[in-house]
This record gives structure tokens, sequence and C-alpha cells, in this order.
């Protein structure tokens, strides 16, 4: 099955390779000599480059152009050969065999082999290289010993069979492997650049990336700038010179920079003028789902929502999620009645109630609330954490009112700066309701299902059950497709009775894109490579 | 004088420690640590970074080690751009912040001092209420509300000039934030420099330059600006001040990547060295600055020298 998966892939790419390549080289000679210059609002100062050590979107952004993973990812998201040109799983689905792209070079023109792949897992795994992120590869055999630093790097499941052949072992069958490496704590690095250059071998000038761009230019807090590699394998195709990426974190101030034709695509929107985009941009204006969830949680290690599962259900009964995202957020974001947004090869599961009229939900909502022991003379009195931000207000706001009609709660409102939130939050003795998002690592519908594991770190919910557990280990090592979304379906079924949050809305990209940019698709990861656009003439 | 300099330098030390050690405790008091972030390190790693960090010694360790190392130059690694020393990071954001505030602060005193003179000479006239009037507005906006309306102007509306960043570093990226980095500053100096004026033109001297049939330029130029400009330059101290915290909120606006904005940056993420590294920087600056002024005085003024 998965065999032939990947052999359906080649096949596609094969055949879109020779139809392109004309028109693409028509157009580039067409174009090329004038301002082939592309230039994207990035968010946040990227805090690395190095692909092993960074963790944010923003450096994920970067890191893209830089550095080509197994598996590549076409511009509507799907997956696709990267550095691989092809792979097979053993029948057990514990052993991958990828074949590397023959004739790949790195940015300084030297051969990519398996063994460079090899490098950068074990390094990525390397205590040493305090990555905050490899705890993503624990599928990939011994890599959670390695990591705890109780075997050496080369225990790590990962070896070079020949120079173009890499062998990846995995402790149990994992079925969003494949997604998993086009993330950039898998990229290879090139060894003798990270040797010489040591832990901040990320800069210009020592940089060696094995993508479609390298690194020319970085200045911190304003931009960083990549170059077309002319060793890349696909630089035929590859369209666009040069790419700035901006550090703007401020939407208002980004959104200035476009008008003034500053930026060709923007990263965030400012929500407060949403309509004046709308009216004024209305055709630049991307908008598409993306993979990720906004919702408050609610402590389940303390009084009031400990053991309450029915003054939860109430709770999250009585705010009408079609005002919320119509009327508050407002960019087309989804109402939210299940935890993991739609994504592929899952089933979204929605509890019962998610079919009724709000006016029905609303009277359910109070006849659970008194069932509670809560009464207009004992109405219950709750806090709601939020991190200091306009939109989460509003949204703490509205949920705050709604609250109060329908049931009466009495709601006190506290923002936190950021780090001070995140702290209060992971601590889970200070609050009682508080705002989180998630949005998934990989395509995949585990990324959200695992959050909510007994033993997640970031479970700050506190929610413990084991049904749920057992239903995600089964899922861990279930081979089989169908039966392993059957497992995530069933357990996310258990955690929408028990809720120990409350889903509000799945998460939508919002980006400005100049109507000179070709080929930008909206896809559900938001993600966008240099390689796979073009500029219309200057 | 050698005695007077050395006992300035000395009593400069203290304020310096002081400083440094308030910043150090007050950074880590702030809740929040420069290791929390959306996705949970697991503990093994958490332990690792603080210990690569060094965060795990008793503070007043930690401050000692800090201590031995900046005088070595050394301000230790960021702790949020890992691929950058916060030395480097000083490096090349000192020199843009330089830029700015040395510009802002030619122009505030160029116009501050010709608007103000022009405002004296033509006193409770129209041009005079016109000066003051606008000088009035300019002290009154703040620089965060200037800001977004010039860049809604001249870069959005108008499209003269860029919206932000630093692009290639050429003067027109300068523009405005410097404008919105000295306007405020000119209004002040302009009321300050109009005061004064106003007064050295009312004293005798004066009307004895006017009696033996000078030029108007030439009693202005020559004989009133040098007197009236004094307090003028004893302001020169907290406009200093006032560039560099101005220069904070404006590099964040403007997205220029200067000092300022490094610091702002740097405590919003509990980066830690970084900024530190800023406070000292600046700290080091002023109180260098001070001490330059102090050697100046009492060079100018014998008497200061006894005391």
């Amino acid at each position: 099955m998965r065999r032939i998966f990947a052999g359906a892939l080649i096949l596609t790419l094969v055949a879109c390779g020779p139809a392109q390549d004309p028109a693409a080289s028509a157009q580039s000679a067409a174009g090329g000599s004038t301002d082939n210059v592309l230039r994207i609002g990035n968010g946040a100062e990227p805090q690395t480059l190095d692909p092993h050590r960074a963790e944010g979107v923003p450096e994920s952004n970067i890191l893209r152009d830089l550095f080509e993973g197994l598996v590549g990812e076409a511009p509507d998201g799907s997956l696709v050969p990267g550095a691989a040109q092809s792979w097979t799983v053993s029948d057990d689905g514990l052993t991958y065999t990828f074949s590397l792209r023959p004739g790949a070079r790195w940015s300084n023109g030297e051969a990519v082999t398996a063994s460079d792949f090899e490098y950068g897992l074990r390094r990525s795994v390397d205590p040493a290289t305090l990555s905050r992120y490899s705890s993503i590869l624990f599928p990939i055999l011994n890599a959670e010993a390695v990591i705890n630093g109780e075997l050496p790097t080369t225990a790590l499941g990962v070896r070079a069979l020949d120079e173009n052949t890499l062998q990846i072992q995995l402790n149990a069958p994992t079925a969003y492997l494949l997604g998993l490496l086009t993330h950039s704590t898998t990229y290879p690095v090139h060894r003798a650049s990270v040797a010489a250059g040591g832990e901040r071998f990320a800069r210009p000038g020592s940089l060696v990336g094995n993508g479609a761009y390298q690194l020319s230019e970085w200045t911190v807090q304003s931009h960083v700038r990549l170059d077309r590699n002319p060793y890349y394998w696909d630089v035929a195709n590859t369209q666009i010179d040069t790419v700035y990426y901006y550090a703007i974190e401020n939407p208002d101030a980004e959104l200035k920079r476009y008008r003034a034709d500053e930026l060709d695509i923007t990263g965030a929107l400012p929500y407060q003028q949403l309509d004046w985009v709308r009216a004024n941009l209305g055709d630049e204006l991307v908008i598409s789902p993306y993979l990720g969830s906004y919702y408050f949680g609610f402590n389940l290690t303390q009084p009031p929502f400990k053991d309450a599962k029915a003054l939860r259900t109430a709770l999250s009964m009585a705010i009408d999620r079609e005002i919320l995202t119509q009327r508050v957020a407002g960019a087309g974001e989804i109402a939210a009645y299940g935890w993991v947004p739609p994504v592929a090869g899952y089933t979204a599961q929605q509890p019962e109630w998610a079919s009724w009229t709000q006016a029905e939900r609303n009277a359910r909502a109070q006849a659970l609330y008194a069932e509670a022991g809560y009464s207009a003379e004992n109405p219950l009195r709750v806090e709601v954490l939020y991190n200091t931000n306009e939109n989460h207000k509003r949204m703490s706001v509205a949920i705050a009112s709604m609250w109060k009609q329908v049931l009466g709660v009495e709601t006190s409102l506290l923002n936190q700066e950021w780090k001070v939130f995140l702290e209060t939050r992971n601590q889970k003795s200070a609050t009682q309701v508080f705002r989180a998002g998630w949005i998934a690592d990989y395509n995949d519908a585990y990324s959200f299902a695992q959050l909510m594991h007994s033993k997640n770190e970031q479970n700050d919910s506190g929610y413990v059950n084991a049904e749920y557990d057992a239903l995600l280990d089964k899922a861990a090592v279930e081979q089989d497709p169908a039966v392993r979304a059957g497992y995530l379906e069933a357990a996310e079924r258990v955690l929408l009775t028990d809720l120990p949050i409350m889903p509000v809305y799945f998460y939508v990209s919002k980006h400005l894109v100049k109507p000179r940019v070709q080929g930008f698709v909206p896809n559900i990861m938001d993600h966008h490579a240099t390689r796979q656009l073009s500029l219309n003439g200057g | 004088m050698l005695r007077f300099a050395v006992q300035r330098l000395l009593g400069a030390i203290p304020t310096l420690l002081v400083l440094i050690a308030l910043a150090f405790f007050l950074i880590r008091l702030a809740p929040g640590g420069p290791f929390d972030s959306e996705k949970q390190l697991p503990p093994e790693i958490e332990t690792k970074l603080r210990a690569a960090y060094n965060l795990d010694d008793p503070l007043p360790v930690q401050l000692g080690r800090y201590l031995l190392n900046i005088v070595q130059g050394d301000f230790g690694p960021s702790f949020q751009y890992r691929d950058f020393t916060v030395s480097e990071l000083i490096a090349t954001g000192f020199p843009v912040s330089l830029r700015l505030g040395s510009l802002a602060m030619a122009i505030a005193l160029l116009l501050g001092i010709t608007a103000g003179t022009l405002a004296a000479l033509r006193q409770n006239r129209p041009a005079d209420y016109t000066i003051m009037g606008a000088a009035m507005t300019g002290i009154s906006i703040p620089n965060f509300v200037l800001a977004p309306l010039l860049v809604l102007v001249f870069a959005v509306w108008l499209g003269w000039l860029p919206a932000g960043g630093l692009g290639d570093g050429s003067l027109r990226y300068l523009v405005l934030p410097v404008i919105a980095l000295a306007l405020p500053q000119v209004a002040y100096i302009a009321r300050l420099t109009r005061g004064s004026m106003i007064e050295v033109l009312r004293s005798p001297f004066i009307r004895t330059a006017r009696a033996q049939g000078l030029a108007t330029h030439t009693i202005i130029l020559r004989h009133a600006l040098k007197p009236a400009l004094l307090p003028v330059i004893s302001y020169l101290g907290p406009a200093l001040a006032a560039i560099i915290t101005g220069s904070v909120v404006v590099e964040q606006i403007f997205g220029v990547p200067g000092l300022g904005r490094f610091f702002v940056q740097g405590a919003l993420n509990r980066d830690y060295t970084l900024v530190m590294g800023v406070v000292v920087f600046y700290g080091s600056l002023i109180i260098a600055l001070n001490f330059l002024v102090d050697l100046l005085y009492g060079w100018l003024d014998p008497r200061l020298r006894q005391s």
C-alpha cells in the first residue's frame, strides 16, 4: 500500500517535469534580468538558522529554502520526494530505506550523501546540540535514549548503507514518519562547515545547505537574504533569484510596508483592519484553512473543574461559536466543536450537541449548570487567563459575556505577558480557565491527539484518562491507516465527552500576496517554498 | 586636575556596579524564563540548557562570573539569537543607533535653535504664535503616535519614503525615524531658545549694540546667540537621554535594527545576556559622557575642582 503511494508520487512528478521545463525557462528568460526579487514579511526574528536547534515558524520558513529533507512538499502541501527520490517500507513497517537523488549537491558544490543525513540526524538527537525540538524524533529507534544521554549517538536507528542509500529504523510503525521527515530537525548538515563553524556555523559564509537557496546576508532584527543555489538539483525550475525575509513582528507595521510596496507577501494581518483590507485589497487577500486549533483549557487538577464534567460541558455548550468566529475572530475561522481540525485520512469528530441549535444547547447547558450545583444565588466565579493580545482579549470578553448571559457565571479576566503566561499555565496551580492554541508539527491527527496524553508535557489541563491514553498508544503502533484512524477517532470521542478543553475555532492562514507573485497555493500547513513561486515581470 | 579626574573616575565605578547588579537581579526577578515556549522542553533538555548557560549556580556566583567576563569584554552568548554573541549584536546594533541618534540630535539643535530665535525676534506676533503652537503640538504628541502617522502619509499615501526597515542602509530609510525621534526635541529646544533669547535681547549690552547701529543679524549671531544658548547646552544631557529612550520606541516601530530594538525584544524574550549587555553598554556610555562633562566643567570652573 505505502510502496504504491510512493511510486504514484514519483510518477506524478515525472509526469509534471517535462511539461514544466520549457515554460519555466521561457519565463525566466523573459523576466530574469529585471527585478526578480521576492520580499516576504516573516514575523519574529529567527532565533537560529541551525536546522536542528530551530523551533519556530519564522525559522522553518527560511530553512525550507536553505535545506531539503528526505521528503518534500508540493505547493498544495502533499508529500513528494525531496532529497530522496524514492523509498521502500519493510512489511513490518519498522524499516524505511531511502534512495537519495543521485547528483544532488551542497551549496558549495560537494555531493550530498547518505552519510550527511546520518550525521544530521545523529547531531539532531545529540544532547550536546541542545536541540529543543529533538523529542519530535522519538519514533526513531533509540532516539529517546540518545536524547537522554543513555546511549551514544551512533546507537540511533539511522544507517547510511552506501553513498546513496539511507535506512531508518523505528521503535514502532509510525504512520506519520514521512510527514515528520519534512521537519527541519531531520535536515542534513554539511559536516565540514559544522566542524569549522562550531555551534554558530549557521551564518552567512559558513552555512552550507542542500536547498534551492543559500544564505547571503543576515542582519539581526532586520532581514535575511537568500540567493539561488547554483548547485541545487532542480535549479532549472527555480525562478526567483533572491528572496528577502524581513523580521516584522507587528502586523500593522507589516501592512504599511506591504501597502508601500516594500513586501510581496505578508506573514500575518492585523485583525482590526480586516474590513479595510477586504474592501481595498480584497483581490490580494488569501485566507485558507490552517492546521491549528484555538481553544480554552480547564485546569482539571483543582476545583472548580476537578471532577466536574457537567460544569465543563455546560460552559462549552453555552458559547455561540458562530458568533465568536464570525463577529469576534472574523477572518473566516471555522467554528470548532471538536479538537482535531479537518485533516486528510481522519474523520472529524464532534459531540452530539454540535448539531443542535444554540437555543437547545443553552437550555441543556443551564440544566447541567444546575446539576453541578450552581444557581443565580450561587453562581460560578471563575478566572480566565490569556496572554496579552487584543484578539485574545476580545475573544475572552465575548465568551465571558455569553457565560454571563446564558448561565449567570461571574467571570474575571486576567491577562499576562507571554513568558509570564507560559509559566503560569505550565505550573497548573494558579489557572482555572486558560487560552491556548496548537499548530500541528506535521500533517497528521496524531500531532493534536498526543497533546492530551497524560504523559505529554504540554497537557496544561492535567487531563488523565486511561482509556484515552490506551487508544493513543494503540494508534502509535498500528500499521493499517484505517484502523489507526479509528483508534484516534475513538480517542477524540472520549476527549469530547470529558471536555478537558473547550474548542473554539480552527485557524485559518491569512496572507496578502501581490498580484505579481505566481504559484502561491494555500495549503493546510501554510508552507510555501520560494522555489515553487515565480514573479511576473518587474 | 589629575586628582580631580581620578576622583571622578573612581566615583563612576560604584555607580556602574550598582547599575549592573540592579539590572542583573531585576531581569531575573521577572516571571517567566528564557526557555519558556509554547512547546514545553523535555526536562532532560531543560536541565542541560540551564547547565550550558550556568543558570544553576547561586545568583551571586552568576553575577561574579558575569562581572569577570565583561571586564574581559565578553558579554556572553545571546539566549534568543543563538547564532550570535551579545558583543556581536551590540557591534551591529550600536552603529545604527548612533547614526540615528546623532542625526536626530543635529536636526533637533539646528531646527530648534533657528525656530526659537525666529520666534523670539517676532515675539507676540503671528510668526511667534505659529512656531510656539507647532512646538507645543510637537511636545504633546508622543513618538509612538507620530511615527505611524508619518509612515501613513509619507510612505503609504505619498510613496516618497520607505515605510520601515533599514534597506541598503541609505539615508532615505533614516528620514522618517530621525524625524520621529527629533521632533519632540526640536520643540523643546525651540521653547528653551526662545525664552532665553528674549531675556538676552532685553539686556543692556544688546541695547548698546543696537545704539552703535550694528545690523540685526550681527547682533543676533555675534552677541546674543552665545549667551542665549547656555540653557540649551545644559539641556544636552537630558536630550541625549531622551533620544536614547526614544530610540527604543522609534526603532521598534520602524523596524530599525538598532540597540533599542534589541533591548525591547531581549526583554520580551527574557534574553538575560542581551538585556544586560545593552544596559551595561548604554550605562557605561552615559557614565563616560558625564565624566567628560565633569572634566569640562572642572576645566572651565576651577572652583569645582577644590570641592
